[in-house]
């Protein structure tokens, strides 16, 4: 068909009738989806009240801990950094007052980080999220951080104006004032950090003066961002959208825990003008819709909404309600610290079972006041099989923890056993071993450390390089805080190589402080086979293979050569002599192996 | 699609239309800093293909304009490592060997650095822990053909053993007393021989053997077997053999004895290395 006479053909068609198709666009403006959800800002307002009292003070607890740790000073003595709490990484140290922790000695940071779950899980199964609430690094530097925006910028309205307002030269000047201040924080809180892992004072100078490492800058250029940018610009996202703890949190939590609650059995129905409302005989309960709740969030939610999965359970909502309440001359705890259960239980009291709808009424009391029958959050709560389960294994791992740090000793050695070769014959017959001794002296002052043999009979050791006699030990000076790396021969005479038990002991000992240390090992000796019983036994004719072995230790062998074993030898069958191999593997090395210089040799 | 639009009660937003057991899965827009952070990671992307190696070509991949390549960075590292130890090579390239060995600081060092060339260079033949086989001494025990000293130490790995290409090399043959001794000669001198550290197969002919080993031997290998390392003449009175302390063995060495050759190492490694190697083997614990 040419292009024509389709044209032609369709365009008949098409008067002829529309045929309508059955066609939805997908993307109308409508139905249409953002593709991101642009934040939302918030406002918190200046709350007051006990909670937020309890917050400033945790807030400059916290906050003092951080900034001033690294300039406290522990005296060590001439040999160790006077840092309280130092991790020197160079050095792989870590120092924390009274102690001294060795790289395998990190189980006790694991055990602390073990600790520091069960801890979350105690904490929250009783007292709900108040690590969110209280301690966590985002909620205190947000909180750091809204005191310099209110300051400067002023409270809830005055920055919603603000934000609103056109930029005017004084809210360029007062954001400039603004972010400069959290910048300044932001960079004290990186700068801080770094401290932890030098001496705080030299490291300071350097800082300032461009000396110090370049680690040490990106450290704080990075820390000073991450602060910026959380505490700053993101804060309630990161605990929303970043933080993984929320989620499992929520999962500890149970029927008996304490979480931030509006009591709607009490509040609603809510209602703005409650005075005419009663007067106009309908039941209105003690929420006047204020909003202060929702005001005071630095979350941006209604906690009216009931429980939910961005309540950090911070407790400015029932200090806000609280004062509400004063000034209307109710009761407090609108919104309350409550469990679950009490709730369910006063929510049973006020629908009458769940019957009817809320009505406040059957919850108080003549004349005002709240009811005797509410239920109230008992102490005795606390103590239930789930925490008492918790709190053992929490002190469980801490006692053990506390048992390993009073009885560790300062003084460890490790042996390497050489294993090529495994063992030297030496020209009077006698066999050496090698061993590559470790000595840990883990405390900062110099030590003497006495290594010796236990067992092995008749073994003698020398160190390697310390220029003492052979024997039974010797003492080794090892600098304080360092590991000492020296080789120890061991060297067993030929006589007693044959009723040597192969197992002893390396003992080391500091003679003054009498902490010791032993470490099991074993000393090789070539093995020793008499082929010629086994082959007359077994009457094998053991020519070929016994061609292969030399009779390397015949020295050794000699008292029991005389022993009344003396047999004719003849040249051309040595499978009749005494017949001993050594190590199989070094035999049959031995045995094999090709003259390889064979072209280059003489004769 | 449409049709399967499903909007949460709870909630008000759309679900994905997937469904497990009832749950259904919230499509919620993602929220803007997270948007973004995606975008500034494929813009992120781009820039480090263009600043790093990164697109394959037939042969070869792009270079990228910084210029980084692994190896160059190897190299440097190899060559600050080096920097740094330039002092220490030079002490040892200057000082004496009994100087090298007083010194902690420099004997760990060319013991360390020993023991690398000795992998390289010595393995071979002397096996990876210097432990030798029949034919190639041990280097760990306390019996040396050529002395164990350090300087005498040395002085065998620089020049080498019965090695052509060197004139100051070690030299020490023995002859092929097959063509001398009778064949009960031999037989006779190996049991005498024997008899120095053990009991030889037959007391007779060890006896008739003193008077043989007297007359050819004892002028290298002393009266007593204790050899003399002047010329390389094992000592034949300790538990040390290196073709082996059978009978049969030591009558075959006598007949038609073989002789190792080890090559002259300094003009290969240089002296500073063979200086290294020497207290390597030193460090073993044979050293004197």
């Amino acid at each position: 068909m040419t292009l024509a006479t389709e044209n032609a053909a369709s365009s008949t068609a098409s008067r002829e009738a529309v045929e309508r198709i059955d066609a939805e666009a997908v993307n109308t403006a409508g139905k249409r989806q953002p593709l991101y959800a642009p934040r939302k800002k918030i406002f918190p307002k200046r709350a007051s009240g006990q909670f937020r009292r309890f917050k400033w003070l945790i807030m400059f607890a916290t906050l003092g801990i951080y900034y001033l740790t690294p300039w406290l000073r522990w005296d060590r003595g001439p040999y160790a950094p006077d840092q309280a709490v130092l991790i020197d990484l160079a050095n792989r140290r870590f120092y924390f007052f009274f102690i001294e922790i060795w790289p395998q000695e990190f189980f006790y940071i694991a055990g602390l980080l073990v600790m520091a779950g069960i801890g979350l899980f105690l904490i929250t199964s009783t007292v709900g999220r108040a690590w969110c609430g209280y301690t966590c690094p985002q909620t205190v530097w947000v909180d750091l951080f809204l005191v310099v925006e209110r300051a400067i910028e002023g409270d809830r309205n005055a920055r919603i104006r603000l934000d609103a307002a056109p930029f005017t030269a004084s809210k360029l000047a007062k954001r400039t004032a603004k972010h400069l201040i959290w910048v300044l924080i932001a960079v004290a809180t990186g700068g801080a950090w770094v401290f932890y892992f030098a001496d705080a004072p030299s490291l300071l100078v350097d800082i300032a003066t461009g000396q110090a490492a370049p680690v040490a800058y990106m450290t704080i250029a990075v820390l000073t961002a991450t602060t910026y940018v959380f505490g700053g610009l993101m804060r309630e996202q990161v605990c929303t959208y970043m933080c993984p703890w929320p989620r499992i949190q929520a999962a500890m939590l149970d029927e008996n825990s304490l979480t931030v609650t509006y009591n709607d059995w009490r509040g609603e129905p809510r209602s703005r003008h409650a005075k005419k409302a009663a007067a106009a005989g309908k039941v209105v309960g003690d929420c006047v819709d204020c909003n202060a709740c929702v005001a005071v969030c630095p979350m941006g939610i209604d906690i009216r909404d009931g429980q939910q999965l961005e309540c950090i359970t911070c407790a400015l909502c029932i200090d806000a309600c609280d004062g509400v309440m004063d000034k209307l001359g109710r009761e407090r705890g609108l919104i309350s610290y409550a469990t679950l259960s009490d709730y369910n239980a006063n929510m049973a009291l006020a629908t009458a079972g769940g019957t009817e709808t809320i009505n406040p009424d059957r919850v108080r009391r003549e004349g005002g006041g709240l009811s005797e029958k509410v239920a109230h959050f008992h102490w005795r709560k606390i103590f239930r099989l789930r925490t008492f389960l918790y709190f053992g294994a929490w002190s469980l791992v801490g006692l053990v923890m506390l048992y390993a740090l009073l009885t560790r000793d300062r003084l460890e050695v490790n042996v390497l056993h050489d294993r090529n070769p495994q063992y030297v014959l030496l020209s009077d017959g006698s066999v050496r071993n090698g061993y590559t001794v470790k000595l840990l002296n883990m405390i900062p002052e110099p030590r003497v450390i006495l290594v010796s043999l236990e067992g092995l009979t008749g073994a003698t050791m020398n160190v390697v390089g310390l220029d003492q006699p052979d024997d039974r030990s010797a003492a080794v000076p090892v600098d304080p805080d360092r590991l000492r790396e020296v080789r120890i021969f061991v060297t067993l005479p030929a006589d007693r190589l044959s009723e040597a038990d192969t197992s002893f002991r390396f003992v080391v000992e500091d003679k003054a402080s009498f902490e010791s240390d032993v470490y099991r090992a074993s000393f090789n000796i070539p093995e020793v086979h008499d082929e010629r019983q086994s082959a007359e036994a077994e009457g094998i004719h053991r020519l070929a293979h016994a061609r292969h072995h030399d009779r390397l230790f015949r020295g050794h062998h000699h008292g029991q050569s005389d022993n009344g074993l003396l047999r004719a030898v003849e040249l051309d069958r040595p499978d009749r002599q005494k017949h001993l191999c050594g190590e199989p593997d070094l035999q049959r090395a031995r045995g094999r192996r090709p003259p390889a210089g064979s072209a280059r040799l003489e004769g | 699609m449409s049709e399967n639009k499903h909007i949460d009660e709870v909630s008000g937003v759309s679900t994905t239309g997937h469904e497990w057991d009832g749950i259904r899965e919230l499509d919620n827009p993602m929220p803007r800093w997270w948007v973004w952070t995606f975008y500034a990671t494929i813009v992120w992307s781009i820039g480090y293909t263009i600043a790093y190696p990164a697109w394959p070509l037939i042969s070869d991949a792009t270079k990228g304009v910084l210029g980084y390549s692994s190896r160059q960075e190897l190299t440097t590292t190899m060559d600050a490592v080096s920097a740094e130890q330039a002092d220490l090579r030079a002490a040892i390239a200057e000082k004496p060997l009994d100087e090298i060995l007083a010194d902690e600081t420099l004997r760990r060092f060319a013991t360390a650095a020993g023991d690398a060339a000795f992998k390289v260079n010595c393995s071979q033949c002397h096996g990876s822990g210097a432990q030798g086989s029949a034919g190639y001494p041990n280097l760990n025990d306390d019996d040396w053909l050529w002395g164990g000293d350090i300087e005498a130490i040395h002085q065998t790995i620089a020049h080498g053993v019965r090695f052509d290409g060197d004139d100051d090399t070690r030299f020490g043959e023995m002859p092929a007393f097959g063509d001398i001794l009778s064949r009960d000669e031999i037989r006779q001198v190996a049991a005498h021989v024997v008899s120095f550290t053990a009991t030889p197969s037959d007391p007779a002919l060890a006896e008739a053997g003193a008077q043989v080993y007297a007359d050819n031997c004892a002028s290298c290998h002393g009266d007593a077997g204790e050899g003399d390392v002047t010329f390389g003449a094992p000592n034949l009175a300790d538990a040390i053999w290196l073709y082996g302390s059978s009978e049969a063995q030591i009558a075959a060495q006598v007949r038609q004895p073989k002789h190792g050759v080890m090559p002259a190492w300094q003009e290969r490694l240089g002296d500073p290395t063979v200086k290294q190697l020497s207290v390597y083997v030193h460090s073993l614990g044979g050293g004197e």
